[in-house]
């Protein structure tokens, strides 16, 4: 997955990891009090779902683990138990520091870019007053674009001799194979693919805010500025947590528009190479399964971090709001 | 009706939504101009906006490669599977969770709640030698099942279903009617917003995923679209015009049945994404 909202379903599920409203202790409470209405048993309602995890989210989360400790291949045939050895050899190996640091920098790049961007063109598209659906169809279509696409066509466009983005602004850049611009050329084009997505949770919420909040302003004689300042920007503070949050699991995980537009390679002197890449080229150039279902735990440890930072804040806020 | 009025904000504003729509536009009618060009006018330098020739050989020879037909079939076989399957399992499973009482629950939905961190991306390798025990590298099964386990579903489901007053369905179980006729008649029916939200969603993902499609096929007539285009078509000397016509194919579907379902499908996406908040 990549940084398609990247989020894809699961970009976002990781995230939603919110801590269940009030609303679900009462509910609670009265399931207990009409307990005998038909509610019991429901264990069947469940079955399907929970095989089908079982199957393909959990075990092959225990199996990772397990397989960490050994030196298995692809085959899975003849491992041996190797207790910590991979995971001593991954914090010593320097490609898993460089592409972490990769993953890392993209992070770091998209994120805050990706946020302004997604609120400007929510705030655009919500101030014109005429032809809203073209604003959202084209500020949203390229999320639609598969990411193979997305990254092929931005390859194209970058392509230092062929390409458009030289000739409109009659540079000379080798974008994808400098060290300097490579990420930068992906960074873009994630922007471009990805920044949809967040653009319409902001429009979502920027049409949620009551309007009566905006006439009382203005009857009290509140600017424009002062409107946007003490009331827009706070109303948006628990979506641009959101998007925020859903960002930076999703960008974590880059890996669909890099590898194509680096033609399934690492990049410039491997400048582009991103964690997920790196696990699966351990995993099936190399075959070292077990190293690189070390390096998968490792990952998902980062994730799950992120996403209980997020959860923690979440309560910290709920707190100190009470 | 009122007209709305041209006042020099609007006017300011609409010129510059339209300048910005043009740069987010621009990329797709340089691949669609490209498709529409020979492949060698597509590597003239410098390049040019309009062909100069306008020729269809680009989308012919697409289709004479035949792949892409297989392509653009498996895509839609797989992502009609996963949205049915993730509709029917996580509806199921989301009333379970939000109405229902069983033993285990609550480790249950902790289960799932740490479900939502785990993806392909993270991973994948492990998820691989399981599909690869079952057997099912290089099938449908391997490249429809996997994806039909999304905690985020079941999660955003689950909280709408709490939503949903319990008297309604109160007052059919003491009308006598059974818990699964309750939930096919009452419930179901009532959901229909969320459950178009979380199918569109799922349909969304699934026709533009890539990495786990490219994980488990090596076969090029069971591939989707996206891992078609971008390993078969990007193997041998990229052919430019060609690659574009591919891309379109693969991306247009989407973006057409956008255009007509806009409403419902930024309502999905919302609140698909919201229910996080």
């Amino acid at each position: 997955m990549t940084t398609s909202p990247q989020t894809g379903a699961h970009a976002i599920a990781r995230a939603i990891a919110a801590p269940a409203p009030a609303r679900a202790k009462t509910a609670a409470a009265s399931a207990t009090l009409r307990r005998g209405q038909g509610f019991q048993h429901g264990g069947w309602f469940v079955a399907p779902f929970l095989l089908l995890f079982a199957l393909f989210v959990i075990w092959p989360l225990l199996r990772g683990v397990y397989l960490s400790f050994t030196d298995a291949n692809i085959t899975g045939e003849g491992a041996s138990f190797v207790g910590l050895d991979n995971y001593r050899e991954a914090l010593r190996d320097p490609l898993v520091w460089d592409s972490l640091g990769h993953s890392a920098y993209f992070t770091l790049l998209v994120v805050p870019c990706i946020t302004v961007l997604a609120f400007l063109l929510a705030m655009l598209a919500h101030h014109i007053e005429r032809g809203k659906w073209l604003w959202r169809l084209c500020f949203f279509a390229p999320f639609l674009l598969p990411s193979t696409v997305a990254g092929n066509l931005w390859q194209w466009l970058f392509n230092p001799g062929t390409g458009m983005v030289n000739h409109v602004f009659g540079l000379d850049t080798p974008w994808l194979t400098d060290t300097s611009y490579a990420m930068l050329a992906i960074v873009i084009t994630t922007l471009w693919w990805t920044v949809g997505f967040s653009f319409l949770l902001y429009l979502a919420a920027l049409q949620g805010i009551p309007g009566h909040l905006y006439e009382a302003a203005r009857l009290d004689g509140a600017n424009a500025w002062h409107r946007m300042v003490h009331i827009t920007l706070p109303m948006l503070r628990s979506i641009t947590g959101l998007v925020i949050a859903l960002q930076i699991l999703a960008s974590l995980q880059v890996f669909d528009q890099a590898v194509v537009m680096m033609d399934f390679g690492p990049g410039p002197e491997e400048s582009t190479r991103t964690f997920v890449q790196f696990t699966l080229e351990e995993g099936f150039t190399s075959y070292r399964v077990g190293y690189a279902s070390a390096i998968s735990v490792i990952f998902f440890v980062i994730i799950a971090a992120v996403a209980l930072a997020r959860m923690w804040l979440l309560r910290n806020r709920e707190e100190s709001a009470r | 009706m009122t007209t709305k009025a041209w006042t020099p904000g609007q006017i300011l504003l609409t010129f510059l939504g339209t300048a910005v729509s043009a740069v987010f536009l621009a990329p797709f009618a340089w691949g669609l101009f490209t498709s529409l060009k020979s492949e060698t006018e597509a590597v003239e330098v410098p390049p040019h906006w309009l062909p100069e020739d306008w020729t269809g050989q680009a989308w012919k020879a697409l289709f004479d490669s035949g792949n892409i037909t297989n392509w653009f079939v498996n895509s839609l076989v797989v992502s009609v599977c996963v949205t049915s399957v993730v509709l029917l399992v996580s509806a199921l499973a989301g009333y379970g969770f939000a109405r229902t009482e069983f033993r285990g629950k609550g480790v249950l939905m902790g289960l799932v709640m740490a479900g939502l961190m785990i993806s392909p991306a993270v991973l994948g390798v492990p998820l691989f030698t399981t599909v690869q025990q079952m057997g099912m590298v290089d099938t449908y099964w391997g490249m429809i099942l996997p994806q039909c386990a999304p905690a985020a579903m079941v999660y955003i489901l689950y909280k709408f279903f709490q939503g949903i007053p319990r008297e309604l369905e109160e007052a059919a179980f003491i009308d006598g009617a059974g818990r699964w006729r309750v939930f096919f008649t009452i419930v179901l029916p009532l959901s229909r917003p969320s459950l178009a939200a979380v199918g569109i969603f799922t349909f969304i993902a699934s026709w533009n995923n890539f990495l786990w499609p490219y994980m488990v096929t090596n076969n090029p007539d069971l591939m989707t679209m996206p891992n078609g285009i971008a390993t078969v078509m990007n193997s041998y000397g990229i052919q430019w015009a060609q690659l574009m016509a591919g891309g379109l194919m693969a991306g247009l579907p989407l973006i057409t049945v956008f255009v007509f379902f806009q409403r419902q499908i930024v309502a999905g996406v919302a609140h698909t994404g919201l229910a996080g908040q």
